[in-house]
């Protein structure tokens, strides 16, 4: 080693190896402690405390708000509701809790039928998602390597650009005077347009539509890290190809397939552009529920009790429902 | 591996495609037919464009939508990515588990919901403090920052759980203090993921549409509130020319993106060869 | 200490046969617990200045906790770090005059190599005219000069290597922790690297401590070792004496192949010991004492080259036992074979290949005798 001798003469033994300058260990050992402590607990506290900060004002505290207002009665005044702690000007303040709203969303079945709609337009769009979705995936993740960026693009295109104006797209197909029904008119298949606009039929297909590339991506990944030797093992051990599927690949793909079903399922539960645009007056799902009572009733406290309701049998299961699927692909 | 020719799987992939691109290529088309009856075809023209151009109403609306979805996306990149770190490289902290909970929640939960509960938290913020006064770019700002900080903290947290926290942990062993760690190190190789965060956040935000229509205010409407309430009247030729351009521009955008990214990983595979074999 | 090093006048190479040497490195009764999981049980380990020292130990005995404890990536649970007079326990790495070489090499891939080599440098605030100088006197030392603007993934394994030492050792830090230094590369490399590695920590004269799980890369390198197992050290000392002279049947397993008989104490004089084993079928021999009461059951360890074989008895009445040699492995080099003592218990038995030819090679199912000397057996008290 050429270069050995040279180093060795500066770092002879008991010549100072420490690289770091500055006074004798007394002194830096204070300085360094003193100098330490301070800003590494600070440090963290700061860069864990802004966002968290931000998320217990921005997102925690409104529910909060969400909560007391759902409590309160509807009022002609600005902000439309009464207030629940009345001060009389003495030292007693009055408590007033209002669960009309609540009883009134279990009388009208208007409520409950939209929560049940919404879980029942989630739950099909996303089985036909998955329908839709799984050979496509299967069929990117199986081209060429190189090839394979190309199709995600053409998936991930359509994610990218407006939902709303995706949804529109639709519009213009199938509507009374639409792309469809001219075509199967002018072809002569029917004389009358069909009526697809403003139906149930309509609000799963602009799901499906939408939600589609978030079913088609996870399940990619999933299908995309798949080792081929084991299709290779199976066909080796005499199983035919639709046979190595059912019992190697479509087992094997099953995060991926929960992945991307949570992804549609979830957004899809509380979607109000699509049924707003594509849906008939008796589509009825709570996210637009819960619009029209904010927006055309003016009834905050009813909006805010259906949204609440909404969080405590819609949302909490499902996220639990996640953190569980976290868990078990953590330990799995 | 093995490459099995598989019909069925190719045809009903292709149907897939095809069910994607329907609505889209068929949107761009009749975005050029001349006729205000949109659906009815009577010749090419690129009239719509023209007349798009000259909507105050809509430009307006994109100006507004631009200009916060362009803040929005900045900080909650920076929020984002500090949750994100926090979440992945410090062992403990107060309210570890909160954060844990609130920072991908906004991903799960309906919008409405968000919107409303923030309308309400402005309005009684309004009452108490006398800030944010009425409703307009700085509630909308807020808003948006919230649920985009959402993905930015998701797709940095799966950066860092990729990257070998090794790496950092050799810088600090030479001397660096963690800031300087995370300056000279972490944000480098983290950096396509702010990218990437960024770039999803700006898209969220500029498309959002039930959020900003609970917390914004007269005067403030962008381009999506715009767009909505002009299709709830009924298919418009010049919404066709705005979905068609829209589609350009991210067509564009994703192409060019998926191109070099193809270009870069070929370029690394060639140097690691060619570094193996010794050259 | 066992007799071999004892017998030794302190030698100023070996300032750990000197009682009154201070020791560089001082880690005192150091415990880190993960959860309910003790990773480092009570360890105290005196480290002197510029030796090479190994830990060997396999996945999970706790080595590389060590190692992370004394870069500081880890605070101990209980104990003290002493290095140089310095109580490092609960220093940040970032302060500690102590850099490491990781198992993956941790390059940082943003950085060229010169980059790479200059960071820690930079951190310290040294001009830029000696950080030049430095960085490109350390890259010629390992012979990656010009390298210097490469990026590590233009780099092959070895070359990573390289500049992941360079990085290491361009601060001259008091101490150097290398963790499964030649992990990565493949054979040939790895024992060409070894012998570089020696090279350079002799030039430089900084202390080194070396995590490994490979023996012979352990005995190889070091001027001791310290053998962990469940957190615990079992064992210190030189390779050689490690490696005749195992205290317990873990370090004889560990470091290399044996053959172990078990038996009864017979005799125990101060000069010699006989056992009876049945597991033999003969008296083990054994010319050093071990100071027990007699009718104590105890182990014999034998390594597999210390055992001769012959076709005619070799006339000793102690320490020869008769089998049938079951398989023959050669290896080129030396062959292994495989015999069944007619007690009925496998032994491994290696012989160089002296000759390119032999007239009457010994064959498989041919019995033949095996003897030992007196001093090539040991007895394990655990």
């Amino acid at each position: 080693m050429s270069g050995g001798d040279h180093t060795a003469a500066q770092a002879a033994p008991g010549q100072g190896v420490a690289s770091r300058p500055g006074p004798g260990p007394a002194v830096s050992w204070l300085g360094q402690r003193l100098r330490l402590r301070v800003p590494k607990g600070l440090g963290r506290g700061v860069v864990s405390g802004i966002p968290l900060g931000w998320l217990l004002v921005f997102f925690l505290l409104p529910f909060a708000v969400v909560l007391k207002i759902s409590l309160a009665d509807t009022a002609i005044a600005m902000p439309p509701y009464t207030a629940l702690l009345d001060w009389d000007g003495e030292a007693v303040a009055t408590l007033q809790l209002n669960f009309g709203k609540y009883l009134f969303l279990l009388e009208d079945t208007l409520y409950l039928a939209a929560y049940a709609g919404s879980l029942k337009v989630a739950a099909v769009s996303t089985l036909f998602c998955l329908l839709i979705g799984y050979p496509m995936a299967l069929f990117i993740a199986r081209q060429p390597a190189e090839r394979r960026p190309l199709w995600l693009a053409l998936v991930i295109l359509p994610f990218w650009t407006s939902l709303l104006l995706r949804v529109y797209a639709w519009i213009g197909l199938l509507q009374h005077n639409g792309v469809i029904n001219n075509i199967l008119i002018s072809l002569g298949i029917i004389d009358q347009p069909l009526v697809m606009m403003q139906t149930d039929f309509a609000v799963y297909l602009g799901v499906v539509y939408t939600y589609l590339p978030f079913m088609v991506l996870p399940l990619y990944a999933t299908l995309e890290k798949l080792d081929d030797t084991l299709l290779e093992a199976a066909a080796d051990l005499g199983s035919a190809p639709w046979k190595a599927f059912l019992t190697v690949t479509l087992p094997l793909s099953r995060p991926g397939m929960v992945a991307g079903s949570m992804l549609v399922f979830i957004p899809a539960v509380g979607e109000f552009v699509i049924p707003a645009l594509m849906g008939g007056p008796d589509t009825l799902m709570i996210g637009r529920v819960l619009w029209d009572e904010f927006f055309n009733n003016r009834d905050w406290p009813m909006a805010s009790a259906v949204a609440v309701v909404m969080m405590v049998v819609l949302v909490i299961p499902v996220m639990l429902l996640r953190n569980g699927q976290n868990k078990t692909a953590e330990h799995g | 591996m093995m490459r099995r020719r598989s019909t069925s799987l190719k045809v009903l992939a292709l149907t897939g495609f095809a069910f994607l691109y329907l609505p889209i290529v068929t949107m761009v088309v009749l975005s050029f037919n001349e006729s205000r009856l949109v659906t009815v075809w009577s010749g090419f023209s690129p009239k719509w464009y023209g007349e798009l151009l000259q909507d105050d109403q809509i430009l307006g609306a994109a100006a507004i939508s631009l200009k916060i979805a362009f803040i929005s996306a900045s900080l909650a990149v920076v929020l984002g990515t500090l949750a994100g770190f926090a979440l992945s490289r410090f062992n403990k902290f107060r309210g570890k588990v909160a954060l844990t909970g609130m920072v991908s929640a906004p991903l799960v939960m309906p919008e409405v919901i968000t919107g409303l509960a923030l309308l309400l938290l402005f309005v009684a913020m309004e009452g108490l403090l006398g800030w944010p006064k009425g409703r307009g770019v700085v509630t909308l700002i807020i808003s948006h920052v919230t649920f985009c900080m959402a993905y930015v903290a998701v797709v940095v947290q799966s950066r860092l759980a990729d990257m070998d926290g090794v790496i950092e942990e050799a810088a600090l062993d030479l001397g660096a203090r963690p800031w300087r760690v995370f300056v000279d190190i972490t944000l480098p190789m983290i950096a396509p993921a702010l990218v990437s965060g960024w770039l999803l956040s700006f898209t969220v935000s500029f498309d959002d549409l039930v959020i900003s229509a609970f917390v914004s205010g007269p005067g403030y409407s962008t381009l999506p509130m715009v767009i909505f309430s002009k299709v709830r009247l009924g298919v418009s030729p010049e919404v066709n020319a705005l979905a068609t351009m829209m589609i350009v521009v991210v067509g564009i955008g994703v192409v060019l993106f998926t191109w070099n990214a193809a270009r870069l990983h070929r370029m690394r595979q060639r140097e690691e060869r060619a570094a193996a074999a010794g050259l | 200490m066992t007799q071999a090093s004892l017998a030794q006048a302190a030698d100023p190479r070996k300032p750990w046969t000197d009682p009154a040497a201070q020791p560089f490195v001082r880690i005192e009764a150091v415990t880190k617990k993960f959860l309910d999981f003790t990773a480092v049980d009570a360890v105290s380990l005196d480290i002197y200045r510029s030796e090479l020292f190994c830990l060997l130990g396999g996945s999970g005995s706790g080595k590389s906790t060590l190692l992370r404890m004394l870069a500081g990536f880890e605070t101990p649970t209980s104990g003290r770090i002493i290095i140089d007079g310095q109580d490092m326990t609960d220093v940040p790495p970032y302060e500690r005059p102590i850099n490491m070489m990781f198992q993956s090499y941790a390059l940082f891939p943003h950085m060229s190599v010169e980059q790479n080599v200059a960071y820690g440098l930079k951190q310290d605030g040294v001009p830029k005219a000696d950080i030049a100088r430095r960085v490109a006197e350390m890259l010629d030392l390992v012979k990656m000069g010009s390298f210097a603007r490469r990026k590590p993934h233009q780099l092959s394994g070895g070359q990573r290597q390289r500049v992941a030492l360079a990085r290491s050792l361009v601060k001259r830090p008091k101490l150097l922790l290398l963790d499964e230094p030649l992990g990565a590369l493949d054979k040939k490399l790895r024992e060409e690297t070894q012998f570089e590695l020696m090279k350079i920590q002799q030039a430089l004269g900084i202390t080194f401590i070396v995590v490994t799980h490979d023996q012979e890369e352990a005995m190889t390198l070091s001027s001791r070792m310290g053998v962990m197992n469940h957190g615990h050290i079992v064992q210190v000392g030189e390779p050689h004496d490690l490696y005749e002279f195992p205290g317990s049947r873990f370090v004889a397993e560990f470091i290399g192949s044996v053959n172990l008989f078990e038996g009864t104490l017979v005799e125990d004089e101060p000069d010699h010991v006989r056992i009876e084993s049945p597991d033999a079928g003969c008296t083990l021999y054994v010319n050093h004492g071990i100071s027990s009461a007699p009718a104590q059951q105890v182990e014999v360890a034998i390594r597999p080259e210390k055992i001769r074989l012959s076709r005619q008895h070799p006339g000793q009445t102690d320490n020869v036992s008769a089998g049938v040699i079951d398989e023959i492995a050669y290896m080129g080099n030396l062959s292994i074979f495989q015999i069944r003592l007619n007690s009925g218990k496998m032994i491994r038995v290696t012989r160089p290949n002296l000759d390119r030819y032999d007239e009457m090679p010994l064959q498989p199912k041919e019995p033949v005798f095996c003897s030992w000397g007196p001093a090539s057996g040991v007895v394990l008290s655990a």
